[in-house]
């Protein structure tokens, strides 16, 4: 019933699209499962004439009710004495040339409705489109019962019912792709050159819609095929002699207590049909869109997957401070193997210091910041090797209740990018209490209270008002602020930032920077400061790290390093700090920068 | 929030009478003259024109539309000719039945379908997960109207726990345990593919919620699994599950077609298979129009419901 909608589907090579579509399709075990059995059913059905069977329609007043397995009748006979298997095969053609016929149907009016409304757009669009909705707010089948009350009961009545109602979906699905294509450079240029309109919906759009017309049609054969199953079963669909798999159902189910056979066998081979078509239609959608691939979406878990090969001991160093990163490794799971993102970083943090962790994006200064308290997304990400030491103790050798204990409590996390990082459907002050709740044991009233105590400390205005809005309803700089209140709520003695200024103007981040300087030096927090700017660096950082793809080259007290900068990585990205008037270094800065470098790294 | 509704309702307006032209359209369409249709062919002319006049089918059509509008606003469906009485009287009676039998399965799939989704995206890959897979796989692929013959077969032929058809029993019974126990085999049956649906879905939307940049600020704030994905990531995706839910409305009201014939309940869907196939049409025409009306209606609270869970769809 759902039907995916889809938006513009990069079409390649059509010849390396059917082969690798092909390849995909059969790769995918249940879809090739779903291919063989429709394939041997239509098979079957379409030598009908040619095998071996009954007819289907003689009756033999003798040989009423045979049970299954009855010589020369391998399924038995229904109330008329006809043989159920010959019955079955011609049911089955009946089935599936009514059930495709009307996908073809439904294709080809939905196809051309989507097609013109999507090219045409505008007004147009906008009318056919409203019809379209209305069928849509029509319950499926009482459309098509509505439609076969008109008509008649009938097979031919029921397959254009079904096809009808089946346009809807087709018309959608066409439509949006045909929309977005219809502003595309090509059609353009196809149209300047002079091509009439129906020439460029064939030639130009068309070839371009034809998987999401394909993909419609694998999605919903198989209702229509039910449906009309369905129709024939109430007795309005084909009439006897006549019979398909829903009437053949439909009969038996008069002798369901004396021989359940009659209609078990029309049920399953309906059921079968279907299932298959669906398995099938599944495996054409994925191989077509793989967007859509459900394999494609994994569940992250709790805490990222430890599978340590080195874990060196803490030393001495690493027990005194507040965090103390040792050789940590951190990869992505690939199709390819495992993909290194941090190879064995090391520093430490002291308690009310500030260390800058310096690089461009996929330099794996995020993935290591993530890795400290296992919040790499796992599936893919693993840690692979190393050990992060807070308070003496090696996280990762912790339970993950413990690490829960951490996170938020002694070690708080800000992100980049509060409009994502906040959860949209709770208010600001109910995240901000949360964040309280899962460390202390206060009410919710006093964690409320708390909350817009924390939103006061950093500086939103109104903050019992503000407590009770939702992230969008609040400007980039207040959601960062939120983000920074949650982060302080059980008094940290770390703070993790990630990037936390980026998302913001040069004005916002300014004062939000002053912000974390001030708590920090009024909490004597230890400050993590994750970026790729060295302006900011040189402003709030006492020390410095410098990650270029996955390793740190370069470490120091931020003057020696800004000051006199050891590797040329580093000298880099420093000239790529703009400075009034000196446009002209950055550039420059750029130029230098070789091609294999810019490639960069993997994740971040 | 008032406002919203409010304003929904509005914009609910243009859809039902976009409805009644549907089906006052396709009820138009009907091949043959009517009249002679009612009479039989052995009707005299002067009658064939009175019934016309009588009907106000000598109008253009769409006069006719706006009459039969405003006779459809009084309340005024016409009179079934095959039962005598007004449309609306036999409408009303059958739709109470109707929506017992929808609601029930309606709730049994939102409940069973969310249960089965969660559970499927939360043990992914898990034997859980594998399970809920192939119960969807088989759930969206069995002919309802098959699946009813085989409960029937296993529960009132085989084991005789469970009546096979009606909604009361014929001899005493009448009360609620009594409809309770009628109710259950069609209710599981209507409710089994609609169950798929949502699952199916639920998984979907929880992977994806899972994944979400909050979410890891969730766990960042040291928030246990059980609220991350219950409290967290449950109500993010129930903003894209409500909708579905609101649609399986409306294969349950269709699918009650099905499952009404089968059980013999004394639902709106048998009603109108009896009416086509005794050209009951004004029956058909009201019945269609009342259930469709229903699903207008569902969906419109299903778009409250998402409403009141995400605070952006308000605005």
């Amino acid at each position: 019933m759902s039907v995916p909608i889809l938006e513009a589907t990069p079409t390649p090579e059509p010849m390396i699209t059917r082969q690798t579509t092909w390849r995909l399709l059969m790769n995918n075990r249940l879809a090739a499962a779903g291919f063989y059995v429709i394939a041997l059913v239509v098979l079957i059905a379409l030598l009908a004439p040619l095998l071996p069977l009954h007819d289907p329609d003689v009756t033999d007043p003798a040989d009423r009710l045979l049970p299954v397995f009855s010589e020369s009748h391998i399924l038995g006979t229904d109330h008329l004495g006809r043989d159920v298997l010959a019955r079955l095969v011609w049911g089955t053609r009946i089935s599936l040339l009514v059930g495709i016929s009307a996908a073809l149907m439904a294709a080809f009016f939905g196809s051309l409705i989507g097609l013109v409304a999507g090219y045409a757009g505008g007004r147009t669009d906008n009318l056919i489109m409203r019809g379209i909705d209305m069928l849509m707010a029509f319950p499926y089948i009482l459309l098509a019962l509505a439609i076969v009350a008109v008509l008649g009961p009938g097979l031919l009545n029921a397959l254009y019912a079904i096809a009808v109602v089946n346009i809807p979906f087709f018309a959608r699905n066409v439509r949006g792709i045909a929309l977005g294509l219809s502003h595309r450079e090509f059609v353009d240029a196809a149209r300047l050159s002079g091509k009439s309109h129906t020439a460029i919906v064939a030639t130009e759009i068309l070839p371009n819609v034809l998987p999401v017309i394909v993909i419609t049609m694998s999605t919903t054969v198989g209702w229509m095929i039910l449906e009309t199953a369905g129709l024939s079963f109430l007795g309005l669909g084909a009439q006897p002699p006549q019979a398909d798999l829903g009437s053949m159902l439909g009969q038996g189910r008069a002798l369901l207590f004396t021989a359940p056979m009659i209609s078990v066998v029309p049920g399953v081979m309906v059921f079968l049909i279907v299932m298959s078509i669906n398995l099938l239609g599944d495996g054409v959608r994925d191989a077509l869109d793989p967007r859509l691939r459900a394999g494609a979406l994994t569940r992250p878990m709790p805490v990222t997957r430890i599978d340590r090969e080195n874990v060196p001991a803490p030393d001495e160093m690493a027990r005194a401070s507040a965090l103390a990163v040792t050789e940590l490794e951190t990869s992505f799971e690939t199709a390819g193997g495992r993909e290194p993102a941090v190879k064995g970083v090391s520093f430490s943090l002291r308690k009310g210091e500030c260390l800058g962790l310096v690089g461009e994006s996929g330099s794996g200064k995020s993935v290591t910041a993530l890795s400290v308290l296992g919040l790499v997304a796992s599936p893919p990400g693993v840690i692979t090797g190393g050990a992060v030491t807070i308070e003496g103790r090696d996280v990762f050798s912790l339970r993950e209740t413990e690490i829960g204990s951490l996170r938020g409590g002694k070690v708080a996390y800000i992100f980049q990018d509060p409009l994502t990082t906040l959860h949209p459907l709770f208010t600001v002050g109910e995240q901000v209490a949360e964040a309280i709740r899962a460390h202390q044991p206060v009410g919710r009233a006093q964690a409320q209270a708390k909350a817009v105590d924390l939103l006061r400390t950093v500086r939103i205005p109104d903050p019992e008002q503000r407590a009770s809005a939702y992230p969008h309803e609040l400007s980039g700089g207040q959601r960062q602020r939120v983000g920074i209140a949650m982060a302080l709520a059980n008094e940290p003695d770390i703070i993790i930032a990630d990037e936390p200024t980026t998302a913001l103007d040069v004005t916002v981040q300014a004062e939000i920077l002053r912000l974390l300087q001030v708590l920090r030096q009024e909490r004597g927090l230890a400050l993590l400061f994750i970026t790729h700017d060295f302006g900011v660096v040189a402003e709030i950082c006492d020390r410095v790290a410098v990650m270029r793809r996955g390793e740190i080259v370069e470490a120091g007290d931020t003057a020696a390093v800004l000051g006199n900068p050891q590797h040329p990585y580093t000298k880099r990205l420093i000239a790529c700090v703009p400075k009034p008037g000196q446009g002209r270094r950055f550039l420059e800065a750029i130029r230098r920068l070789p091609a294999e470098e810019a490639a960069g790294g993997s994740g971040s | 929030m008032a406002a919203y509704i409010a304003k929904r309702l509005i914009t609910a307006i243009p859809v039902l009478l976009g409805l009644s032209l549907i089906v006052f359209l396709i009820m138009a369409m009907i091949p043959g003259d009517p009249a002679t249709a009612i009479l039989g062919s052995y009707a005299t002319p002067e009658n064939v024109e009175r019934l016309n006049r009588s009907l106000g089918l000598d109008r253009s059509l769409p006069e006719q539309y706006f009459i039969w509008l405003g006779n459809l606003l009084q309340g005024d469906l016409g009179r079934s000719y095959a039962l005598n009485r007004p449309v609306l009287d036999e409408v009303l009676e059958r739709f109470s039945a109707t929506l017992i039998l929808a609601s029930t399965a309606l709730a049994l799939c939102t409940v069973f379908g969310l249960l089965a989704g969660i559970v499927s995206a939360v043990r992914q890959f898990g034997w859980a997960d594998r399970i809920v897979t192939l119960f969807v796989l088989v759930g969206i692929s069995i002919p309802s109207f098959f699946l009813a013959l085989l409960l029937i077969l296993f529960f009132a032929v085989r084991l005789q726990v469970l009546p096979a058809s009606g909604m009361y029993a014929i001899y005493g019974g009448g009360d609620l345990p009594d409809l309770l126990h009628h109710l259950i085999l069609p209710a599981v049956t209507l409710a089994v593919v609609a169950t798929g649906v949502v699952a199916r879905l639920t998984r979907t939307a929880m992977l994806e919620v899972l994944r979400q940049d909050y979410i890891r600020t969730a766990r960042a704030k040291g928030l246990g699994e059980r609220k991350v994905i219950y409290r967290h990531a449950l109500k993010a995706a129930m903003v894209s599950i409500v909708p579905v839910v609101g649609l399986q409305a409306g294969f349950v009201l269709g699918g009650a077609v099905y499952i009404e014939t089968v059980f013999q309940w004394p639902g709106i869907g048998a009603m109108l298979v009896k009416a086509i196939s005794t050209r009951d049409i004004l029956l058909v025409q009201g019945g269609v129009l009342f259930v469709a009306a229903a699903y207008v209606f569902v969906n419109l609270i299903a778009d409250v419901v998402q409403a009141t869970l995400d605070p952006r769809l308000k605005a």
